[in-house]
């Protein structure tokens, strides 16, 4: 067998059944810890420096969090992932695969493999906040919803332009009516937290959904 | 409110050769301007090769295309759009250009003609001040390649009268676009998402944080987008990046607009993206052959 999981509870990557879970078995040699306890899971695990990858599925945490940082050098058989979702929406087949900056290539190489035999598609990043999808498009969610205030245009015609213009599939209003705004609150406001980049900031129609959600 | 029977482009660029291509195929008599003859050679020749590809995709008949081309014409001088209910200009994107082609065009032209704007980031107020008819100048934007995308974004300046506004978007429909209403803002809608977009995936390669295919490949899979940021910008040519980018931060100020030093840097080495055959990617004629 290739790979092992264990699940911590509650994957956000892997909600329900999928060919990932389904080729597993126990005693591989990489390693993917999934839920919300995946990273504390790690001191769980005996000898992990021995197998040639240890996966843990991140949240919105960097993986330096889990593993340590030595001055820029720090990178191991360990990597962090994330498959990209949205909200309520299901997984996308994407999956951000985050490495250090003394990460094994082996560990790259396998971990990549096992994720692409199971259907999905790799992207590689750094460790950092947002990793490469939130970091684009949150920006860009907030001002779509800044610019819906400001009357640009009505959210129909925003959607419309976005997708005869660049070919998206959804308009930026529509696709987080369908995902949760407060789910896009949630992510961008940890994002303004880590970077304190204006961008990040959440846009008043997204505070509006995270408090209508609390009460 | 006038009818619009004939239609003006000014400028015979990429931009120019497919505006004049949707008003001709959606039945209007339409004269391209442009001060160079080989300009409108070049203009007439792609559009004679788009037409047939139309009869030989079965889009349009032999007949239906002779009909069309018969409907565009085409001159060098400013006095030939002396008799468009409309005009479009399609001119470099530079704001005393397109100012000063309208004063002139302001001469040539009867009282009720509209003048367009296919500006895709300049300010329709600005453009329309000091054209003599400010309350007649409307905002186009029509999206590359102009011939193939329905979308146009209409938007109106601080002057524009109401009727003016209704008259462009009954012509949009009446040549089978789908207009969308926006305001004389920078960038309209497009342009102001897609530049800060765009200049954001530049950073992330110039901050190291992920290779260029891994963000195209990011993008793409997560957002079903169907190209992704970085592939988009090879297409587009760094160079026009740039411009853009000058452009926008010059009117908004947004630091996500300001133009990334990597940008810069490649435009210095050459690297443009496809037409040069390098940029973020390399290319080997038209097939792209790694990241």
């Amino acid at each position: 067998m290739a790979h092992t999981i264990v699940d911590t509870g509650g994957s956000r990557s892997f909600p329900g059944p999928h060919a990932l879970l389904r080729s597993a078995g126990p005693g591989g040699d990489v390693l993917v810890l999934i839920g919300t306890g995946a990273g504390m899971a790690l001191a769980a695990v005996e000898k992990h420096e021995s197998l040639k990858a240890v996966l843990i599925e991140l949240g919105t945490e960097c993986l330096g969090v889990h593993t340590g940082e030595r001055r820029g050098g720090e990178g191991s058989n360990v990597l962090g992932f994330a498959r990209f979702r949205l909200g309520d929406g299901p997984p996308s087949d994407l999956v951000e695969l985050v490495r250090q900056p003394g990460t094994k290539p082996e560990s790259i190489a396998a971990a990549k493999t096992a994720f692409e035999s199971a259907g999905l598609h790799v992207a590689v990043c750094m460790d950092t906040p947002g990793r490469i999808v939130d970091r684009l498009v949150r920006p860009y969610y907030n001002g779509a919803l800044r610019k819906l205030d400001e009357g640009l245009a009505t959210a129909d015609d925003l959607d419309t332009t976005l997708r005869l213009g660049l070919g998206y599939p959804e308009g930026p209003i529509a696709l987080l009516e369908r995902t949760g705004l407060a789910h896009h609150h949630d992510v961008t406001k940890a994002l303004h937290d880590a970077l304190a980049d204006p961008g990040f900031a959440p846009a008043r129609r997204a505070q509006v959904a995270k408090r209508r959600q609390k009460a | 409110m006038p009818e619009i029977k004939t239609i003006g482009v000014a400028g015979s660029g990429t931009m120019g050769a497919g505006i004049a291509i949707v008003a001709a195929r959606a039945g209007f008599r339409t004269v391209a301007f442009d001060a160079s003859q080989d300009a409108l050679d070049r203009a007439r020749r792609q559009t004679e090769s788009f037409f047939a590809k139309s009869v030989e995709r079965k889009k349009l008949s032999a007949e239906q295309v002779k009909t069309i081309l018969s409907n565009l014409s085409s001159t060098t001088k400013l006095e030939g759009l002396a008799a468009c209910d409309i005009v479009i200009e399609a001119v470099y994107e530079d704001l005393e250009v397109k100012r000063a082609l309208l004063g002139k065009l302001n001469a040539v032209c009867p009282d009720h003609t509209i003048f367009a704007s296919n500006t895709s980031t300049l300010s329709i107020a600005e453009i329309a001040s000091g054209s003599g008819r400010d309350d007649r100048v409307v905002g186009m934007h029509f999206c590359l390649p102009a011939q193939l995308m329905k979308l146009i974004e209409v938007s109106t300046g601080l002057n524009t009268s109401d009727q003016t506004f209704q008259t462009a978007w009954k012509f949009c429909l009446a040549m089978g676009q789908t207009p969308v209403k926006t305001k004389d803002h920078p960038g309209f809608i497009l342009n102001y998402f897609i530049v800060p977009f765009n200049n954001d995936a530049i950073r992330m390669v110039e901050a190291g944080i992920a290779e260029p295919a891994d963000i195209d490949t990011a993008i793409k899979k997560a957002l079903g987008y169907p190209m992704g940021p970085l592939e988009l910008i090879d297409w587009v040519g760094l160079d026009t990046q740039l411009k853009l980018c000058e452009a926008f931060y010059k009117m908004t100020y947004d630091p996500r607009a300001a133009c990334p030093p990597l940008v810069r840097r490649m435009v210095a080495a050459g690297h443009l993206g496809r037409k040069t055959g390098r940029g973020f990617y390399k290319y080997d004629r038209d097939g792209m052959f790694g990241g």
